[in-house]
C-alpha cells in the first residue's frame, strides 16, 4: 500500500517553493473568490502576495469556522508520562544527550495528574512521552490509558511512532485520537536535526499516522515545527499531507497544529523566523483549505496572540499547560520541560479570556461511549 | 386564526406549542443559549450527549436548559455507525430515564452526512428498545419510508449539510417525503434564515430544526424570535392553502368535475 511518503521526495520542498513563487495577485483573487477552495490552493494561500489579502482571508476563515464550530473552542491539556528518550532532536528539552532528570510515571501518578486537571475542568487529554520503549513503552501507554480513560472525554496520544498492532492496542485500551508531528517535510533538514536514534527514519515516522487511521483513531492530528523549515513551504506541505490523510481515512477528524519553537539553551535556534502575520496567515489559509479540521494552538504562544487567533480559526487550546511528567500540582518549574511555554495563565484566566472573545468554553466535545463499551465506564 | 389555533404538533403523543425546535450546540455562551430559546418559543430542544455530561445535573449546558419548559432531546451526534450510536443512546436514557433521542450517524466529520444504512439499523434496534425515535436523514423518501416502517415517530431530512445555512437545497425530496410520510416530519440542517424556515414551513413540512442560524448570528436573540415569527408565518400560509406550489387538491370548484358527471 502506498503512504503519503512515497510522495514526499527530496527535492518536493524546493517544487513547493517554486510553485509559490510564481504565484501572482489575480491568483490570490481568483481563490478568494471561490467557493470551495481545495488544498492545492495552499502555494495560493501561503504566498506572499496573498499577504494584502489577509483581512480577507480572515474574515472567510472566520465564517467557515463559525459555521463548522459555531461560537465554542475546545480546552486540552497535555499529560507528560515520561521524559525519557533515546532520539537526539536538536530542538528539544528531552533529547538523549541532555543532562536531565529523566521522570517517569507510575499509572497512579499519572491518574494523580489527570485528577488535578478533571478538578480545573479539563476532560480532553492528551499523553506524551519520549521515544524509549524499553524504560516507558506501550504497555505502560496502555495501563495508563485504561486507567484514565473512565475520567476522561477524549483521550490523545502524541507519543514514539509505532504499528498498526501498536495503535490497535491503545484503541482497545480507550485511546481516540493520535497526533505525530512530522517536524519538517524537508528530508534533508530532517537528516541534520534529528542528529540519533530511530526517529531518524523520516519514512516510519510519516506512515506511522496511517496506522493510525487504520486502527480506527477518530482524531488523526499533523503539525510541522515551525522556525526550522521555511514555513510556507511546510504549510504546504501540511496541507498535502492533510488533503491525502482526509482522502484515505474519511471517518478520522483531521487537526491541525502550528507549533513554532521555540528554542531550549543549546539547541536549534530558528532558522527561518515565523512571525505573527505569517502564523496568522497559515492558520486562515489552513481553515479556507480545511473547513471541518481541527486547528490547534498550545500554550507555545504568548497570551495575547492566542486570544487574538481565538475567532480567527482555531478551535481547540490548551491551557494551564505543564510539560514535565507530574508538571500539575507543583510550583512551576517550566524550564526543565520539553519546551518553555508561553502562556503560563491558569485555567480559569484562559477560560475567561475565551469567554471575553465572545466564545463559549468547551471542556467536553466527546464521549467515552463512542469508543469503548460500557463495562470499561 | 381558528384554524392555527386548533393546530397542534403531536408527536408520539406529546403535543408540542411551537414547531420550531432548537439545537442548543455551538451558543457563545449557555446564557445566551437559555436566552434564545425563549427568544424562539420553542417547546423542545436538543443537546449532544457528546457535548453534555448527562448524568450530572449541573453540567453547564444542560443546567441552563429549563426542562420545566422545553422537553429535552439528547442526540446522538458524533457516533459513526449504529452500535455507537446505541450505546450512547441507552447510556442517556440509564442515566435520565429520558426515552426520545435523536438519532444521529455520521461516518465523516467533513459535511457530516448521515449514513442511511447504520441509521435505518440503529432505529430499528432503539425502537424495539422502547426508544422515542427521531433519525436524522438525508432527504431520501424511500428510506424516510423504511424509517415509518419500523415505528421512528418522525423523520428529520436534512435540508443542506449542516451548518451551510444553504437553505432548501433537497427541496423537491422533501416535498415528497412530506406527501409520502403519515407521521411528522421536521426539517433538519441547513436552513439559514427565516425565510427558508418559512419555505420548509409552506412546503408542508410539520416542523423545523434550527441551531448554527440562531446560534451564531451576530445577536442571537432577535434570530431567534425570527425564526419563531418565519416559522409561524410559513405554517399559517401552508394552512391557508397556497394558491401558487400547493401539493394538495385544491377542494372549492374542480375543473373536471364534469366528465364524472355522466359516468
Ligand atoms: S522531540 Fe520527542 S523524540 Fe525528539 S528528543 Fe524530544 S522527546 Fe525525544
Amino acid at each position: 500500500m502506498s503512504t503519503f511518503s512515497d510522495h514526499v521526495s527530496a527535492d518536493l520542498p524546493r517544487q513547493m517553493a517554486e510553485k509559490m513563487a510564481s504565484v501572482d495577485e489575480g491568483a490570490v483573487l481568483r481563490v478568494l473568490a471561490s467557493s470551495r477552495i481545495k488544498p492545492e490552493d495552499a502555494p495560493v494561500l501561503f504566498s506572499p502576495p496573498a499577504r494584502k489579502y489577509l483581512e480577507q482571508l480572515a474574515q472567510k476563515s472566520r465564517r467557515l469556522t463559525l459555521e463548522r464550530f459555531g461560537r465554542a473552542v475546545t480546552l486540552y491539556a497535555p499529560i507528560y508520562l515520561s521524559s525519557a528518550c533515546t532520539n537526539q532532536c536538536s530542538y528539544c528539552g528531552f533529547a538523549a544527550h541532555r543532562d536531565i532528570e529523566r521522570i517517569k510515571l507510575s499509572p497512579e501518578q499519572a491518574m494523580q495528574q489527570a485528577e488535578i486537571l478533571f478538578e480545573q475542568g479539563l476532560r480532553h487529554w492528551l499523553l506524551l512521552t519520549g521515544e524509549a520503549p524499553s524504560v516507558y513503552g506501550m504497555d505502560d501507554i496502555c495501563k495508563v490509558a485504561r486507567l484514565l480513560r473512565p475520567k476522561a472525554a477524549s483521550l490523545s496520544v502524541e507519543i514514539f511512532p509505532t504499528d498498526l498492532a501498536g495503535y490497535k492496542n491503545l484503541a482497545r485500551a480507550g485511546v481516540d485520537g493520535l497526533v505525530i508531528y512530522q517536524e519538517t517535510y524537508d528530508r534533508d533538514l530532517y537528516a541534520r536535526i534529528h542528529e540519533a536514534g530511530p526517529k531518524r527514519n523520516f519514512d516510519f515516522r510519516m506512515s506511522a499516522i496511517e496506522h493510525g487511521g487504520q486502527a480506527g483513531f477518530r482524531t488523526l492530528g499533523i503539525g510541522a515545527l515551525l522556525g526550522l523549515a521555511h514555513a510556507p513551504v511546510e504549510a504546504c506541505m501540511m496541507a498535502a499531507h492533510g488533503a491525502y490523510l482526509q482522502k484515505r481515512f474519511p471517518q478520522a477528524r483531521l487537526a491541525i497544529s502550528f507549533p513554532r519553537l521555540r528554542p531550549v539553551p543549546g539547541g536549534t535556534p530558528v532558522l527561518h523566523p515565523v512571525s505573527d502575520a505569517d502564523l496568522t496567515q497559515l492558520i486562515v489559509g489552513m481553515r479556507l483549505m480545511f473547513p471541518d479540521a481541527e486547528l490547534v494552538m498550545s500554550t507555545r504562544e504568548p497570551a495575547p496572540l492566542r486570544d487574538r487567533l481565538i475567532p480567527l480559526g482555531i478551535t481547540r487550546m490548551s491551557a494551564g499547560s505543564r510539560t514535565t511528567p507530574g508538571g500539575y500540582g507543583h510550583a512551576d518549574d517550566a524550564e526543565k520541560g520539553q519546551f518553555v511555554t508561553e502562556d503560563q495563565r491558569s485555567v480559569f484566566e484562559v477560560a475567561s479570556a475565551i469567554r471575553a472573545a465572545g466564545y463559549d468554553v468547551v471542556y467536553k466535545d466527546f464521549d467515552p461511549a463512542l469508543v469503548v463499551d460500557s463495562d470499561m465506564l | 386564526m381558528a384554524q392555527e389555533q386548533n393546530d397542534v404538533l403531536t408527536i408520539a403523543g406529546v403535543q408540542f406549542s411551537s414547531r420550531l425546535f432548537v439545537g442548543t450546540g455551538k451558543f457563545a455562551s449557555p446564557e445566551i443559549m437559555a436566552q434564545a430559546l425563549e427568544a424562539s418559543g420553542t417547546a423542545l430542544v436538543t443537546a449532544a450527549l457528546r457535548r453534555v455530561d448527562i448524568s450530572d445535573p449541573s453540567d453547564s449546558l444542560l443546567s441552563a436548559i429549563d426542562t420545566e419548559r422545553y422537553r429535552l432531546m439528547p442526540n446522538t451526534s458524533g457516533a459513526r455507525d449504529a452500535a455507537e450510536a446505541v450505546r450512547l443512546a441507552k447510556l442517556a436514557k440509564a442515566a435520565t430515564g429520558n426515552n426520545w433521542i435523536k438519532l444521529e450517524v455520521t461516518p465523516e466529520p467533513n459535511h457530516l452526512l448521515p449514513d442511511p444504512v447504520e441509521t435505518l439499523e440503529a432505529a430499528r434496534i432503539l425502537v424495539k428498545e422502547g426508544f422515542v425515535v427521531l433519525p436524522y436523514i438525508n432527504a431520501d423518501p424511500v428510506l424516510a419510508r423504511h424509517l415509518e416502517d419500523v415505528g421512528c415517530a418522525t423523520v428529520m431530512p436534512l435540508a443542506a449539510p449542516i451548518g451551510t445555512g444553504r437553505g432548501l437545497k433537497t427541496r423537491d425530496q422533501l416535498g415528497i417525503i412530506i406527501e409520502q410520510a403519515n407521521i411528522p416530519v421536521v426539517v433538519d440542517a441547513g436552513i439559514g434564515l427565516p425565510s427558508h424556515a418559512s419555505e420548509a414551513m409552506e412546503l408542508g413540512a410539520d416542523a423545523v430544526l434550527v441551531n448554527t442560524a440562531i446560534a451564531i448570528a451576530e445577536d442571537p436573540l432577535a434570530m431567534a424570535k425570527a425564526f419563531k415569527l418565519g416559522v409561524r408565518a410559513g405554517r399559517m400560509a401552508y394552512l391557508a392553502g397556497p394558491a401558487g406550489e400547493s401539493h394538495r387538491a385544491s377542494a372549492s370548484s374542480p375543473l373536471t368535475g364534469f366528465l364524472e358527471e355522466t359516468a
